[in-house]
């Protein structure tokens, strides 16, 4: 059986000269949920606009179930549901008219009772006779991912699903995905928030750039990505650093004012009790400490300088 | 799934005749108050004191070419909007990466468009009966300029919206080229009441044709050889189609 979705050699070059995709390959496999994290202009959404066929591919080839989506693309988009990152919604029309639509556009008959599932599920169903420009943000991201599940699709894609969320949309977001999935839907969402990605993922690929930098199993991506950073702000400058201090592998920054120890957050031992234990002893004092989760942007440039 | 995605454009279609709904009294009494008003000037106030056209009394002369103006202008807006808009909002993206093809896209759009101003039409003629009397030779004929008139300016429509980046651009072509070509051709005149050049000249524009063989199916007389006519509204229908076959294929303005 081929993977539910395929991505061989993929690039985009836009008409403006702009190279959002360098050459994408990618596997997902049936019934997975793969989080694609990158920062803003990473080419996330063109990737994704491309499988749906809202965007024409450069060069490469996408197969879903095996099936090329432009050759096929009948066959292909009807197994596809996509919630977009921007609120595109029609103002006038009721929320169960433009669900009813999405149905019927594509080729779906008539199924009320599946509508009211639907709705029910995203706290929609009291809202069925509303305009859509009387519903909050909030209200109108459910409106699109009911839009999105009416013709019962088989891979769901969620652009940037909680970006301006409140918590409780979030938490509810993240529990239909659950369901989704236990259901057999394939879900590949797109985030910059570690966070979800942790939170829901089965696989996480990060996306920088126009290139897929790494395809990873969540777990082992989490321990990459929970690298921390103990910043000490020492008294007197120092010029070199002292060789007791050389197993805890530490950087001398800032002419020599700070101090920089690098620790893994999920590992049993973090090793600071012993680094500030040895600075007593050999005399060193600092004013004052602090530590940071490494960003994601630092992460991903770390891990394009270490593929470069 | 089957080779035709019926539902698909049956959902299109439903969806842009109820925007038609809710924008009624734009789409359709503006219109009407519009033409009654020039019935009321031309027919009875001016026309009352003008001798017959090619043997038709002036206020039944012009009801051809009313309707027709009527018929450019609302198409052209209807059918612009209908895509300009889920272009400007964004919710494009639903219909794209649906199982719908090109061919699909177009009949729902274009076919809503076409049925508004079809329904526009009928109105019209209805209203003009209010006015003037009224005689209609062919209406096979009348019927079949109709649609397919209305048919092309949708397609023009469907084009000039998938063209535009603001909304004064989607005014611009209707204002600027379609309304002069229309009052220049022949809506309120015959063109053989013109000199010798200028007769030559509106020979040029394409709407004479238009309008004179619609006109011909009402009252049996032409500017143009009826032939002619239909050969030219064909024409400019193929001309359209071309243009929405280039879009699709190239996914101009479309698919980025």
């Amino acid at each position: 059986m081929p993977p539910i979705l395929a991505i061989q050699g993929l690039t985009k070059t836009y008409a403006s000269g702009l190279q959002a995709l360098k050459r994408i390959d990618l596997q997902i496999e049936r019934g997975e949920i793969f989080a694609l994290l990158g920062p803003n202009g990473a080419g996330k959404t063109t990737l994704i606009s491309i499988v749906c066929g809202i965007v024409t591919p450069t060069t490469g080839t996408v197969l879903v179930e095996g099936r090329d989506i432009i050759r096929n693309y009948r066959a292909t988009r009807s197994m596809i549901g996509l919630v977009p990152q921007e609120l595109h919604t029609d103002m006038f029309v009721t929320v169960w008219n433009t669900v009813a639509f999405s149905r019927g556009l594509f080729g779906k008959p008539a199924n009320p009772q599946h509508l009211e599932k639907v709705l029910r599920d995203l706290s929609l169903w009291e809202k069925r006779d509303d305009r859509i420009m009387t519903l909050s943000g909030g209200m109108k991201r459910r409106v699109l991912i009911a839009k999105a599940l009416a013709h019962e699709p088989e891979i769901l894609f969620l652009d940037e699903p909680t970006a301006g969320v409140d918590v409780e949309l979030r938490r509810d977001m993240w529990e239909l995905v659950r369901r989704l999935r236990a259901s057999g839907v394939t879900i590949i969402l797109t985030t910059h928030y570690i966070e979800e990605a942790e939170e829901m993922a089965d696989r996480v690929g990060v996306i920088s750039k126009g290139e897929l930098i790494v395809v990873e199993e969540k777990a082992s991506l989490m321990r990459k990505l929970g690298k921390k950073q103990l910043t000490l702000h020492l008294q007197e400058a120092m010029t070199e650093i002292p060789a007791g201090l050389a197993e805890w592998g530490v950087a001398l920054k800032n002419g020599g004012l700070v101090l920089e120890y690098i620790f893994d957050a999920h590992e049993e031992r973090t090793g600071i009790p012993g680094l500030l234990r040895r600075m007593g002893e050999l005399g060193i004092g600092f004013k004052d400490l602090n530590t940071q989760q490494s960003s994601l942007e630092e992460i991903f440039v770390s891990l394009v300088s270490e593929r470069a | 799934m089957s080779g035709f995605n019926g539902r698909g454009v049956l959902a299109i279609y439903l969806f842009e005749m109820s925007r038609f709904n809710r924008t009624f009294w734009q789409s359709l009494v503006a219109p009407v108050i519009t033409t009654s008003l020039y019935f009321i000037v031309f027919g009875a106030a001016i026309g009352s004191r003008m001798g017959e056209l090619d043997g038709v009394h002036y206020g039944a002369f012009i009801v051809p070419g009313l309707i027709m103006l009527s018929i450019f202008t609302e198409s052209l807006n209807n059918a612009s909007f209908g895509i300009y808009l889920p272009r400007f909002t964004g919710t494009i993206y639903e219909v794209l990466s649906a199982p719908v093809s090109p061919f699909e896209m177009v009949l729902g759009y274009v076919g809503a468009a076409t049925t508004k101003s079809m329904i526009l039409g009928f109105v019209i003629l209805a209203t003009a009966t209010l006015f003037v009397p009224l005689k209609i030779v062919h209406p096979f004929w009348m019927v079949a300029f109709m649609v397919l008139t209305a048919a092309t300016f949708c397609l023009f429509g469907f084009i000039l919206g998938v063209w535009a980046n603001g909304f004064e651009q989607l005014q611009f072509v209707p204002l600027l080229v379609i309304t002069p070509l229309t009052f220049l051709g022949g809506a309120f005149y015959s063109i053989d009441m013109l000199p010798d050049a200028w007769r030559t000249f509106s020979l040029f524009n394409p709407v004479v044709y238009l309008i004179s063989g619609f006109r011909w199916s009402f009252y049996g007389t032409a500017d143009v050889a009826v032939g002619v006519s239909l050969g030219a509204t064909l024409g400019f229908l193929l001309l359209c189609l071309g243009v929405v076959w280039w879009i699709f294929r190239t996914g101009y303005r479309l698919k980025n």
